[in-house]
């Protein structure tokens, strides 16, 4: 009982200080921690361990125990065939696989040293702290260009004060900026796919997480739109944990520094990218990535 | 080659006869509607005047009997309590079916009961006003806000669940997108999925609006009628479907005139919102 009481309050205590605690004075870390518009410290890439994480929808159990880690400032590619648990895995990193009616996940997702489903954790703070990129480029329809990029800032309630310097910022890392600066009041939705996605994760990054976590983000783009975003990445693991959903191994071998192997919601191998496709340990890797099956 | 075959003589009877039965179901369909709009337009053509818009029914048995100002603008002040009363519960109800209460015991329970609802005939609404509110005599006797309650109930499940369907259409992925920068649930509801279904609600606010301009029975039982124009809703007030109810059982002609010039005036009214809402809903269509 007083072992429970001391472990949970060391948690909590953990979490205060990640600024992740539902307490009414740590509620909004990104904003407390931001003493000055211009002298904002960048905030430092977290380090992500999955231990024993088990995700469910309804009786489908969807990922079994998995125990994973993502180094901070490296991108890391989740490879696996559909189905397999990818997004689902992705989903519970930020706490989004919740949302899914009758889902649910059990284990930990450990942000450096805080468990983010530890129950003094707040979930708006921890999808603050962890940004996701999804599938299909999702501006919102109604917003402009800029309106788009401040969204996060806003949604959040955060400091709105240096909100176009942020705005700006953001763009910019997305390598969006000339692009769009001249028409930042036209609607979101009528940038091309591949400009939609940089928006995308300039929205994500304006609200400065410390992982990002990306959901096949390239999947409903044309190689050229693809290529950009690859070269975001290396920007953006200057400043972020990068955790990459992708079906696509040339993909993962281009721009992660590790990879993970998924198969039937269970981790088959992780290791260096180039030696998860040189050389596998496991067999079902080498036949996952030599296109045997998938 | 492979010759293509032919269609036969039979296939080509059958398409005819199949097309001359459809065509024939159509028309069945628009003929009363060409008519009533024939009838009102023809005997309520005449009885249109400016003299007819601005001034109240006097109630004279001779001379002039006026025309039905208040009964317009009864009318408008009618619905417009009604819209302000139903409207904002009504989405605020598609709000929870969609946003909350998916899945939910208490969502299938008050979906169902918002499709019962849907189904009561009007003077079922005016009755249960007329014994909730007239007899009891709460806040005096018939009054217009009571029949703008009985209109507002009319109203809820048409807005209930035209903003459910509008609000279902907004695609996940934004609720998803505002989630996963750190919104909470209010913020996504308030700044992401309403702006979105924006144009959808107003549509389907303004066709319950049309749906309610027209009611009389829920409006006989409760703010009864008068002749004066008065924008007190605690007093009886006027309205055009109760005036239409009351001059067309009249014995003088010009009275029955005057109702098909009320009903035209009506029509009219309900036409401009239906072409509101249609040209909203297309402009919200295109983007």
């Amino acid at each position: 009982m007083t072992g429970d009481g001391f472990a949970a309050s060391q948690t909590a205590a953990a979490a205060g200080e990640h600024g992740l605690s539902r307490s009414p004075q740590t509620r909004r870390p990104l904003v407390a921690q931001a003493p000055s518009a211009s002298a904002r410290p960048t905030k430092a890439a977290r380090r992500v361990r999955l231990e024993g994480l088990d995700a469910y929808y309804g009786d489908n159990h969807a990922l079994r125990g998995l125990d994973l880690e993502f180094e901070p400032n490296k991108v890391t590619a989740i490879i696996g065939p559909s189905g397999c648990g990818k997004s689902t895995m992705i989903r519970c990193i930020n706490r989004m696989h919740e949302e899914i009616p009758g889902a649910r996940a059990e284990g930990k997702v450990c942000l450096d040293q805080v468990d983010v489903y530890d129950p003094s954790v707040n979930v708006v703070a921890v999808r603050r702290a962890i940004g996701m990129v999804f599938q299909k480029p999702n501006p919102f329809p109604t917003m402009s260009i800029f309106d788009n990029v401040a969204s996060g800032i806003r949604l959040s309630g955060a400091s709105r004060a240096d909100l176009r310097d942020r705005v700006e910022r953001a763009l910019r890392g997305a390598g969006l900026w000339d692009e769009v600066k001249d028409r930042l009041a036209e609607p979101g939705i009528g940038l091309s796919g591949g400009q939609q996605q940089r928006l995308c994760i300039a929205r994500t990054m304006a609200v400065d997480p410390e992982v990002l976590l990306m959901d096949e983000p390239c999947s409903a783009l044309d190689p050229i739109a693809t290529l950009k975003v690859e070269e975001l990445l290396a920007d953006l693991k200057q400043r972020v944990t990068v955790v990459l959903v992708t079906h696509n191994m040339q993909q993962a071998a281009r721009v992660a520094d590790s990879t993970a192997f998924l198969l039937d919601g269970e981790l088959v191998e992780v290791g260096a990218t180039d030696e998860m496709f040189t050389q596998p340990k496991d067999s079902r890797t080498e036949d996952y990535v030599t296109g045997k099956f998938g | 080659m492979t010759a293509l075959p032919v269609i036969s003589a039979r296939r080509r009877r059958t398409d005819l006869f199949a097309r001359g039965v459809f065509a024939a179901l159509t028309l069945v369909a628009i003929v009363p509607l060409v008519l009533i709009i024939y009838y009102i337009l023809d005997k309520g053509l005449g009885a249109i005047s400016w003299h007819f818009l601005s001034t109240d029914p006097t109630g004279n048995f001779l001379g002039d009997p006026g025309g039905v100002k208040s009964a317009i603008l009864g009318t408008l002040e009618i619905v417009l309590i009604a819209t302000a009363l139903a409207v904002p519960i009504g989405i605020g109800v598609a709000l929870y079916l969609v946003e909350f209460g998916r899945g939910t015991v208490l969502g299938g329970v008050v979906r169902y009961f918002v499709d019962v609802l849907t189904g009561v005939p009007s003077i079922v609404f005016g009755l249960f006003i007329y014994t909730g509110l007239v007899v009891t005599h709460t806040l005096g006797s018939f009054a217009g806000w009571k029949g703008a309650v009985a209109l507002a109930l009319l109203m809820l499940p048409v807005v209930t669940r035209s903003a459910e369907v509008v609000l279902i259409l907004v695609p996940d992925s934004l609720r998803e997108a505002a989630l996963a920068l750190g919104a909470p649930r209010w913020r996504v509801v308030a700044r992401v999925v309403l702006p979105s279904a924006l144009t959808g609600l107003i549509t389907g606010g303004l066709l319950a609006v049309a749906r309610a301009a027209g009611e009389t029975a829920p409006l006989i039982f409760t703010m009864g009628s008068t002749l004066p124009t008065n924008f007190d809703p605690f007093k009886q007030m006027n309205s055009l479907p109760v005036q239409i109810f009351n001059d067309v059982g009249q014995a003088q002609d010009r009275l029955v005139t005057r109702a098909w010039g009320a009903a035209l005036t009506l029509v009219a009214m309900i036409l401009i919102l239906t072409l509101i809402a249609r040209t909203l809903a297309r402009r919200s269509r295109l983007t």
